[in-house]
């Protein structure tokens, strides 16, 4: 799939959805729960189901940055499913917290 | 990613946590979305390319704001405090557009050719109208997000370009999504034709931070509405500040909801925030550099180093109080010399910022370097730690016989001397050390003699710091940003100079 910044996709099996932050070049096998994530206005596949070493969870607000590939996304809502790339996972990014200055 | 994706997720997440208004009775998450998706619908049936905003603060700005975010339709918030000529000079600027006007401003901007005008009264119906609240989101191309008219102090305004990538970035890269706790509210009191008024609005939807308008400062007006509404964070601008501290002396008034102040948008006297910090021991206070260019803050100083440097015995730690902190993780700073040179730390220069939030564009002009480096034109240097010291505009930068001299220390040292209300330090053409040191004064009480004064600045800066030039007056001139016009008394007291014989 060719993940464009800015492109929207979700979880085939569960509610996570996700926004591309950064994208890299080439064909990035995106999935979400085990399996390969769908574009945002597409219908959710029958008969799929969570896999289970896929099942960790994935918070609303969290980016996530893969060294490998320099894809980088944000949930932009929590689902059941976790993020992983060709089967590998992806951790979120380390929140910096910083003060409020607006 | 777009800005208006930011409210989509803050109403997906926490559709029913209050976004804006009293807590009582405001404005829900879910609420504010779809008068942005009613808004957003109506306005993409328009017209017109820009959506423009002349009004106060207030509930409105918001839904505005992210109904313009949602069609991909620029957002250009106008100043309506200046004289109406220039403000229709503005609108028409922005033409084809259509202008959100506050009832009773109608008719200031009224038959501006290529600006439609909606009463803010008849927007608001739009945007309570259900079939519009239900209708699909508008496909849309979201590039350009705000389009803002800087209020420098010279010339006709110039129009910053934030597009969407750079304003998301900044929200993204420095607020922890809903990390706000139930009860924090934020008092907005910036206008909202300033970057900082754009700012809080997405900062605070995505930190999960009810938001409460004060439709027009008054220091009276701040305190009472923190109190009334527990107010926990503001931004406020230096001017701002000082006048609110003086406010809560006079009325013993200790706002104890408040939990975060920060300040920024000029340089800020330090003795007014060594005031600030007795005065309200149980509030943190936060210093945040930025530009318009660059969508808002690039450098904080925290309330750690706040409180490390009000403690410390060590001038160099100490004098931090005096410096707007260290750059964001997202950001570089580089200070450069005349030649482009990376400078060393103490060394001052021009600092030069690069990050994702950084624009660094006007309309029909890009001023950012293709190298993604934007030269900020402010002066200032960086300690071994990486505390800037903000040393003002290049330009108002005195240099006398070949030394650099920041007028904002010398206007520090001024306005603690008790017969100086206000103060205003600026260079004058000089035959020998080609420029001077000069300063305007406003006299509390009756003028002080300027012997006194001269004495009173070398017995805290170096010689060569003390203004030859004294110029007494009842008011200096400020923009309504609160700016300090510098050049404009530059201007004045240079012609006023003797002609060199």
């Amino acid at each position: 799939m060719e993940l464009k910044p800015g492109s929207r996709w979700k979880s085939a099996v569960c509610d996570t959805e996700v926004v591309v932050v950064r994208a890299t070049a080439g064909d990035i096998a995106l999935e979400c729960g085990g399996h390969p994530m769908i574009t945002h206005a597409e219908a959710k596949p029958a008969g799929l189901t969570l896999a289970p070493d896929h099942a960790d969870g994935t918070q609303p607000g969290k980016r996530f940055a893969d060294e490998v590939t320099g894809l980088e996304v944000l949930a932009t809502k929590g689902g059941k499913g976790s993020l992983s790339i060709g089967g590998r996972a992806i951790g979120a990014k380390e929140a910096k917290k910083l003060p409020a200055s607006d | 990613m777009h800005t208006a994706l930011l409210l989509e997720m803050a109403a997906g997440a926490l559709a029913d946590r209050i976004a804006t208004g009293p807590a009582a009775d405001g404005v829900t998450y879910a609420e504010l979305a779809a008068r942005a998706r009613a808004g957003g619908v109506w306005l993409d049936a328009q017209d017109a390319v820009t959506v423009v905003y002349v009004g106060l603060n207030g509930p409105m700005l918001p839904v505005a704001l992210f109904a313009s975010a949602e069609i991909g339709r620029p957002f250009a918030p106008l100043n309506y405090r200046l004289p109406d000529a220039e403000l229709r000079r503005l609108l028409a600027r922005t033409a084809p557009s259509v202008a959100i006007v506050d009832d009773d401003m109608v008719s200031r901007v009224e038959g501006v050719e290529g600006a439609d005008i909606v009463r803010r009264s008849e927007f608001e119906k739009v945007c309570a109208d259900p079939k519009l609240r239900e209708a699909e989101a508008p496909a849309a191309d979201h590039d350009i997000a705000v389009l803002l008219f800087t209020s420098g102090t010279t010339g006709e305004p110039k129009v910053a370009v934030l597009r969407h990538r750079h304003l998301a970035s900044y929200v993204i890269s420095t607020v922890e999504f809903m990390h706000a706790d139930e009860d924090e509210a934020a008092l907005i009191s910036v206008p909202p034709y300033h970057i900082a008024g754009i700012a809080a609005i997405l900062t605070s939807v995505y930190a999960g931070r009810r938001t409460v308008y004060l439709p027009t400062f008054t220091p009276e007006g701040w305190v009472e509405l923190a109190a009334a509404e527990k107010i926990t964070h503001a931004m406020l601008v230096p001017t701002m500040l000082g006048r609110i501290l003086d406010v809560l002396e006079a009325r013993g008034e200790k706002l104890p909801a408040l939990r975060s102040l920060s300040y920024g948008g000029g340089r800020m006297p330090q003795a007014v925030v060594e005031k600030a910090l007795k005065l309200l021991p149980h509030v943190d206070f936060v210093n945040g550099y930025g530009l318009t260019e660059t969508s808002s803050t690039v450098a904080v100083l925290t309330a750690e180093d706040h409180r490390a440097a009000i403690a410390s015995d060590d001038p160099k730690v100490r004098r931090r109080l005096g410096s707007v902190g260290r750059p964001l993780p997202s950001i570089e700073m580089e200070i450069r010399g005349p030649r482009g040179e990376v400078l060393s730390p103490g060394q001052s220069g021009e600092v030069y910022v690069r990050g994702e939030q950084v624009s660094g564009e006007y309309l029909h002009r890009k001023v950012l370097q293709d190298d993604g480096w934007l030269a900020t034109n402010d002066a200032g240097w960086m300690d071994e730690d990486g505390y800037l010291f903000v040393e003002g505009r290049l330009d108002d930068v005195i240099v006398r016989g070949g030394e650099n001299i920041s007028p904002g220390e010398i206007e520090d040292v001024l306005r603690q001397h008790p017969a100086v209300a206000d103060v205003a330090v600026y260079g004058l053409p000089d035959d020998q050390w080609g420029e001077k040191v000069a300063c305007s004064l406003v006299a509390r009480g009756a003028p002080p003699s300027t012997d006194d004064l001269g004495a009173f600045v070398r017995s805290k800066l170096r010689s060569t710091k003390t203004p030859e030039v004294w110029d007494f007056r009842d008011a200096l001139p400020y923009n309504d940003t609160g700016k300090l016009l510098r050049r404009q008394l530059k201007a004045e007291l240079t012609a006023q100079q003797p002609a060199p014989v």
